[in-house]
């Protein structure tokens, strides 16, 4: 079964795909500090918000439209790009080197943790997803 | 979409006069102090002389350079106020200018956080080039800069497509004087860039052909410039041959040797060339190991001249090509032979594995190990065993 992305299933999925990584666990020791996936379709704007802390994640949920929000992190870009990155058709590193998906942040923490942003991308391929026609 | 990036590349014999043609007001010399003691930051300060530009020397880069280091020195340029920073020197020396650079443009940044993603906007207060005194760090042609947090005993690869030189400049002459071990490990860094930046995951058309020379060149002329190094013609090869890996791997990556070399150069200080090598082998005989079909030793194997009848074949006469070549260089091909007793390895092996698993180049790799894995791999580096996992 596909659960459809964006959606608060596909991104409680992932957090329950996260928590049963022993890769991720080992790669995201030290890394401290909330995501917000922010996935433009059409018109509209989704926002995915996951709390990661040491090699967990605490909690995730579809941020309802027009809620105060602010993560630490937040990583944009258009469904056509994400589904391309999480079908591993472009690599996620070379996808925010070229603009295609735009990362804001502390970056020394992120320099500092690279594989586990890659356990993180694993992470969104192993989900079977539906994506928007 | 992926971008090829270069600076303006001027080579051969008397290139140090290219500098006549740089125009500004101030330039400053950024160097170590043996490299002023060796008279070569003189000579491009008398290269610079016909620019009528007044021309500073920032001596104090050290090798491995800190986080704390490339801040003070943005604090003299912010004294100083070059509109050129020439960076004379090694791996350590280019990579602390570009560093120092960013500093210097943006005050406020943490060098930690320098990355290739966000747009740093230089270029306001200064251009950038950069004269190399080794052949094999690559640095003048590439974007990356590796920094040490010394509190973490952890190298960081870092880097911005900005922090690319504008000009480099290979004179064969700021090499002639380099001693053999030194020969040995910087052009052993240039052979992994070249093989790295072919095997990487981040392979590209314009980066291909430029590793495969590099490599070849390598392999032909480093024994001879290692054996005599006022051979000017093997000086002028192999200076090429490592801005031309340069150019490769900047284009693509490097990978699991350079993540593994970081860390134990990181923890133990072994020189970045003699660690980066002492791993390829390894590394090589790891990947190969991994998902069938994913190396690319078989292509590598063939442009070098080497058998290659499969996968496996070809990454077994590409490694002991690689070993023969360590061997006429008397080079160190395990870590116990870098002088680490057993003792202090184990003691570091978690930390090894740990900044190895979260090393931006070990990502590049065909085949990622974990961090078990890592430790394995570092215990039979130091063992210098077969890969047999």
């Amino acid at each position: 079964m596909t659960i459809p992305f964006p959606s608060d299933a596909w991104i409680k999925a992932m957090m329950a795909d996260l928590n049963a990584s022993e890769a991720y666990l080992a790669a995201a020791a030290n890394w401290e500090g909330s995501f917000d996936f922010i996935i433009q379709v059409g018109g509209k704007t989704t926002t995915l918000y996951m709390d990661l802390w040491h090699g967990k994640c605490r909690e995730a949920y579809e941020v309802p439209e027009g809620a105060e929000h602010k993560a630490d992190f937040r990583l944009s870009g258009p469904v056509a790009v994400w589904q391309k990155v999480m079908t591993k058709k472009l690599d996620p590193m070379q996808a925010m080197m070229t603009g295609q998906l735009k990362l804001t942040g502390n970056m020394a923490m992120v320099m500092k943790n690279v594989r586990a942003a890659k356990e993180l991308v694993e992470s969104c391929t192993r989900i079977p997803t539906e994506f928007p026609a | 979409m992926w971008i090829f990036s270069s600076p303006t590349i001027v080579y051969g014999e008397q290139a140090l006069s290219h500098l006549e043609s740089l125009s500004g007001r101030k330039a400053c010399i950024i160097t170590d102090a043996n490299l002023v003691k060796a008279g070569l930051a003189a000579k491009v300060a008398a290269a610079l002389a016909p620019t009528g530009m007044q021309v500073e020397i920032y001596d104090r880069v050290e090798p491995d350079p800190t986080l704390e280091a490339v801040k003070e020195g943005a604090q003299a340029m912010l004294a100083l106020q070059p509109d050129w920073l020439i960076a004379v020197g090694g791996g350590s020396v280019i990579d602390a200018a570009k560093a120092i650079w960013i500093l210097y443009e943006r005050p406020e940044m943490d060098p930690e956080a320098i990355n290739p993603i966000e747009t740093l906007g230089l270029g306001a207060k200064a251009r950038f080039a950069a004269v190399p005194t080794t052949s094999g760090t690559g640095s003048e042609a590439t974007y990356a800069i590796v920094l040490t947090n010394a509190a973490e005993k952890r190298k960081l690869g870092l880097g911005s497509r900005e922090a690319l030189p504008g000009v480099a400049i290979l004179d064969p002459e700021m090499v002639l004087g380099l001693p053999p071990r030194q020969t040995a490990d910087t052009g052993l860094d240039a052979l992994t860039h070249a093989v790295e930046g072919f095997t990487s995951t981040f392979h590209n058309d314009f980066s291909d052909g430029l590793c495969l020379n590099a490599a070849k060149l390598v392999f032909r002329w480093l024994p001879e410039a290692y054996a005599d190094g006022t051979n000017i013609e093997a000086r002028t090869h192999l200076h090429n041959a490592a801005t031309i890996a340069g150019l490769g791997f900047g284009n693509s990556m490097a990978a699991l040797a350079h993540g593994m070399g970081h860390a134990l150069g990181g923890v133990f200080h072994v020189p970045h060339g003699r660690a980066v090598a002492l791993f390829l082998p390894y590394t090589i005989e790891y990947c190969v190991r991994g998902e069938e079909g994913s190396t690319r030793y078989v292509e590598l194997a063939k442009f070098l001249g080497l058998h290659a009848g499969g996968e496996r074949d070809a990454a077994s006469h590409l490694v002991n090509a690689i070993r023969d070549l360590e061997a006429q260089l008397d080079q160190p091909q395990t870590i116990a032979a870098c002088g680490i007793s057993r003792e202090d390895f184990e003691r570091e092996l978690d930390l090894l594995a740990a900044n190895a698993l979260n090393d931006t180049q070990t990502i590049m790799s065909t085949r990622v190990p974990e961090f078990d894995e890592l430790k394995r791999l570092f215990t039979i580096c130091y063992e210098g065993r077969l890969v047999d996992f």
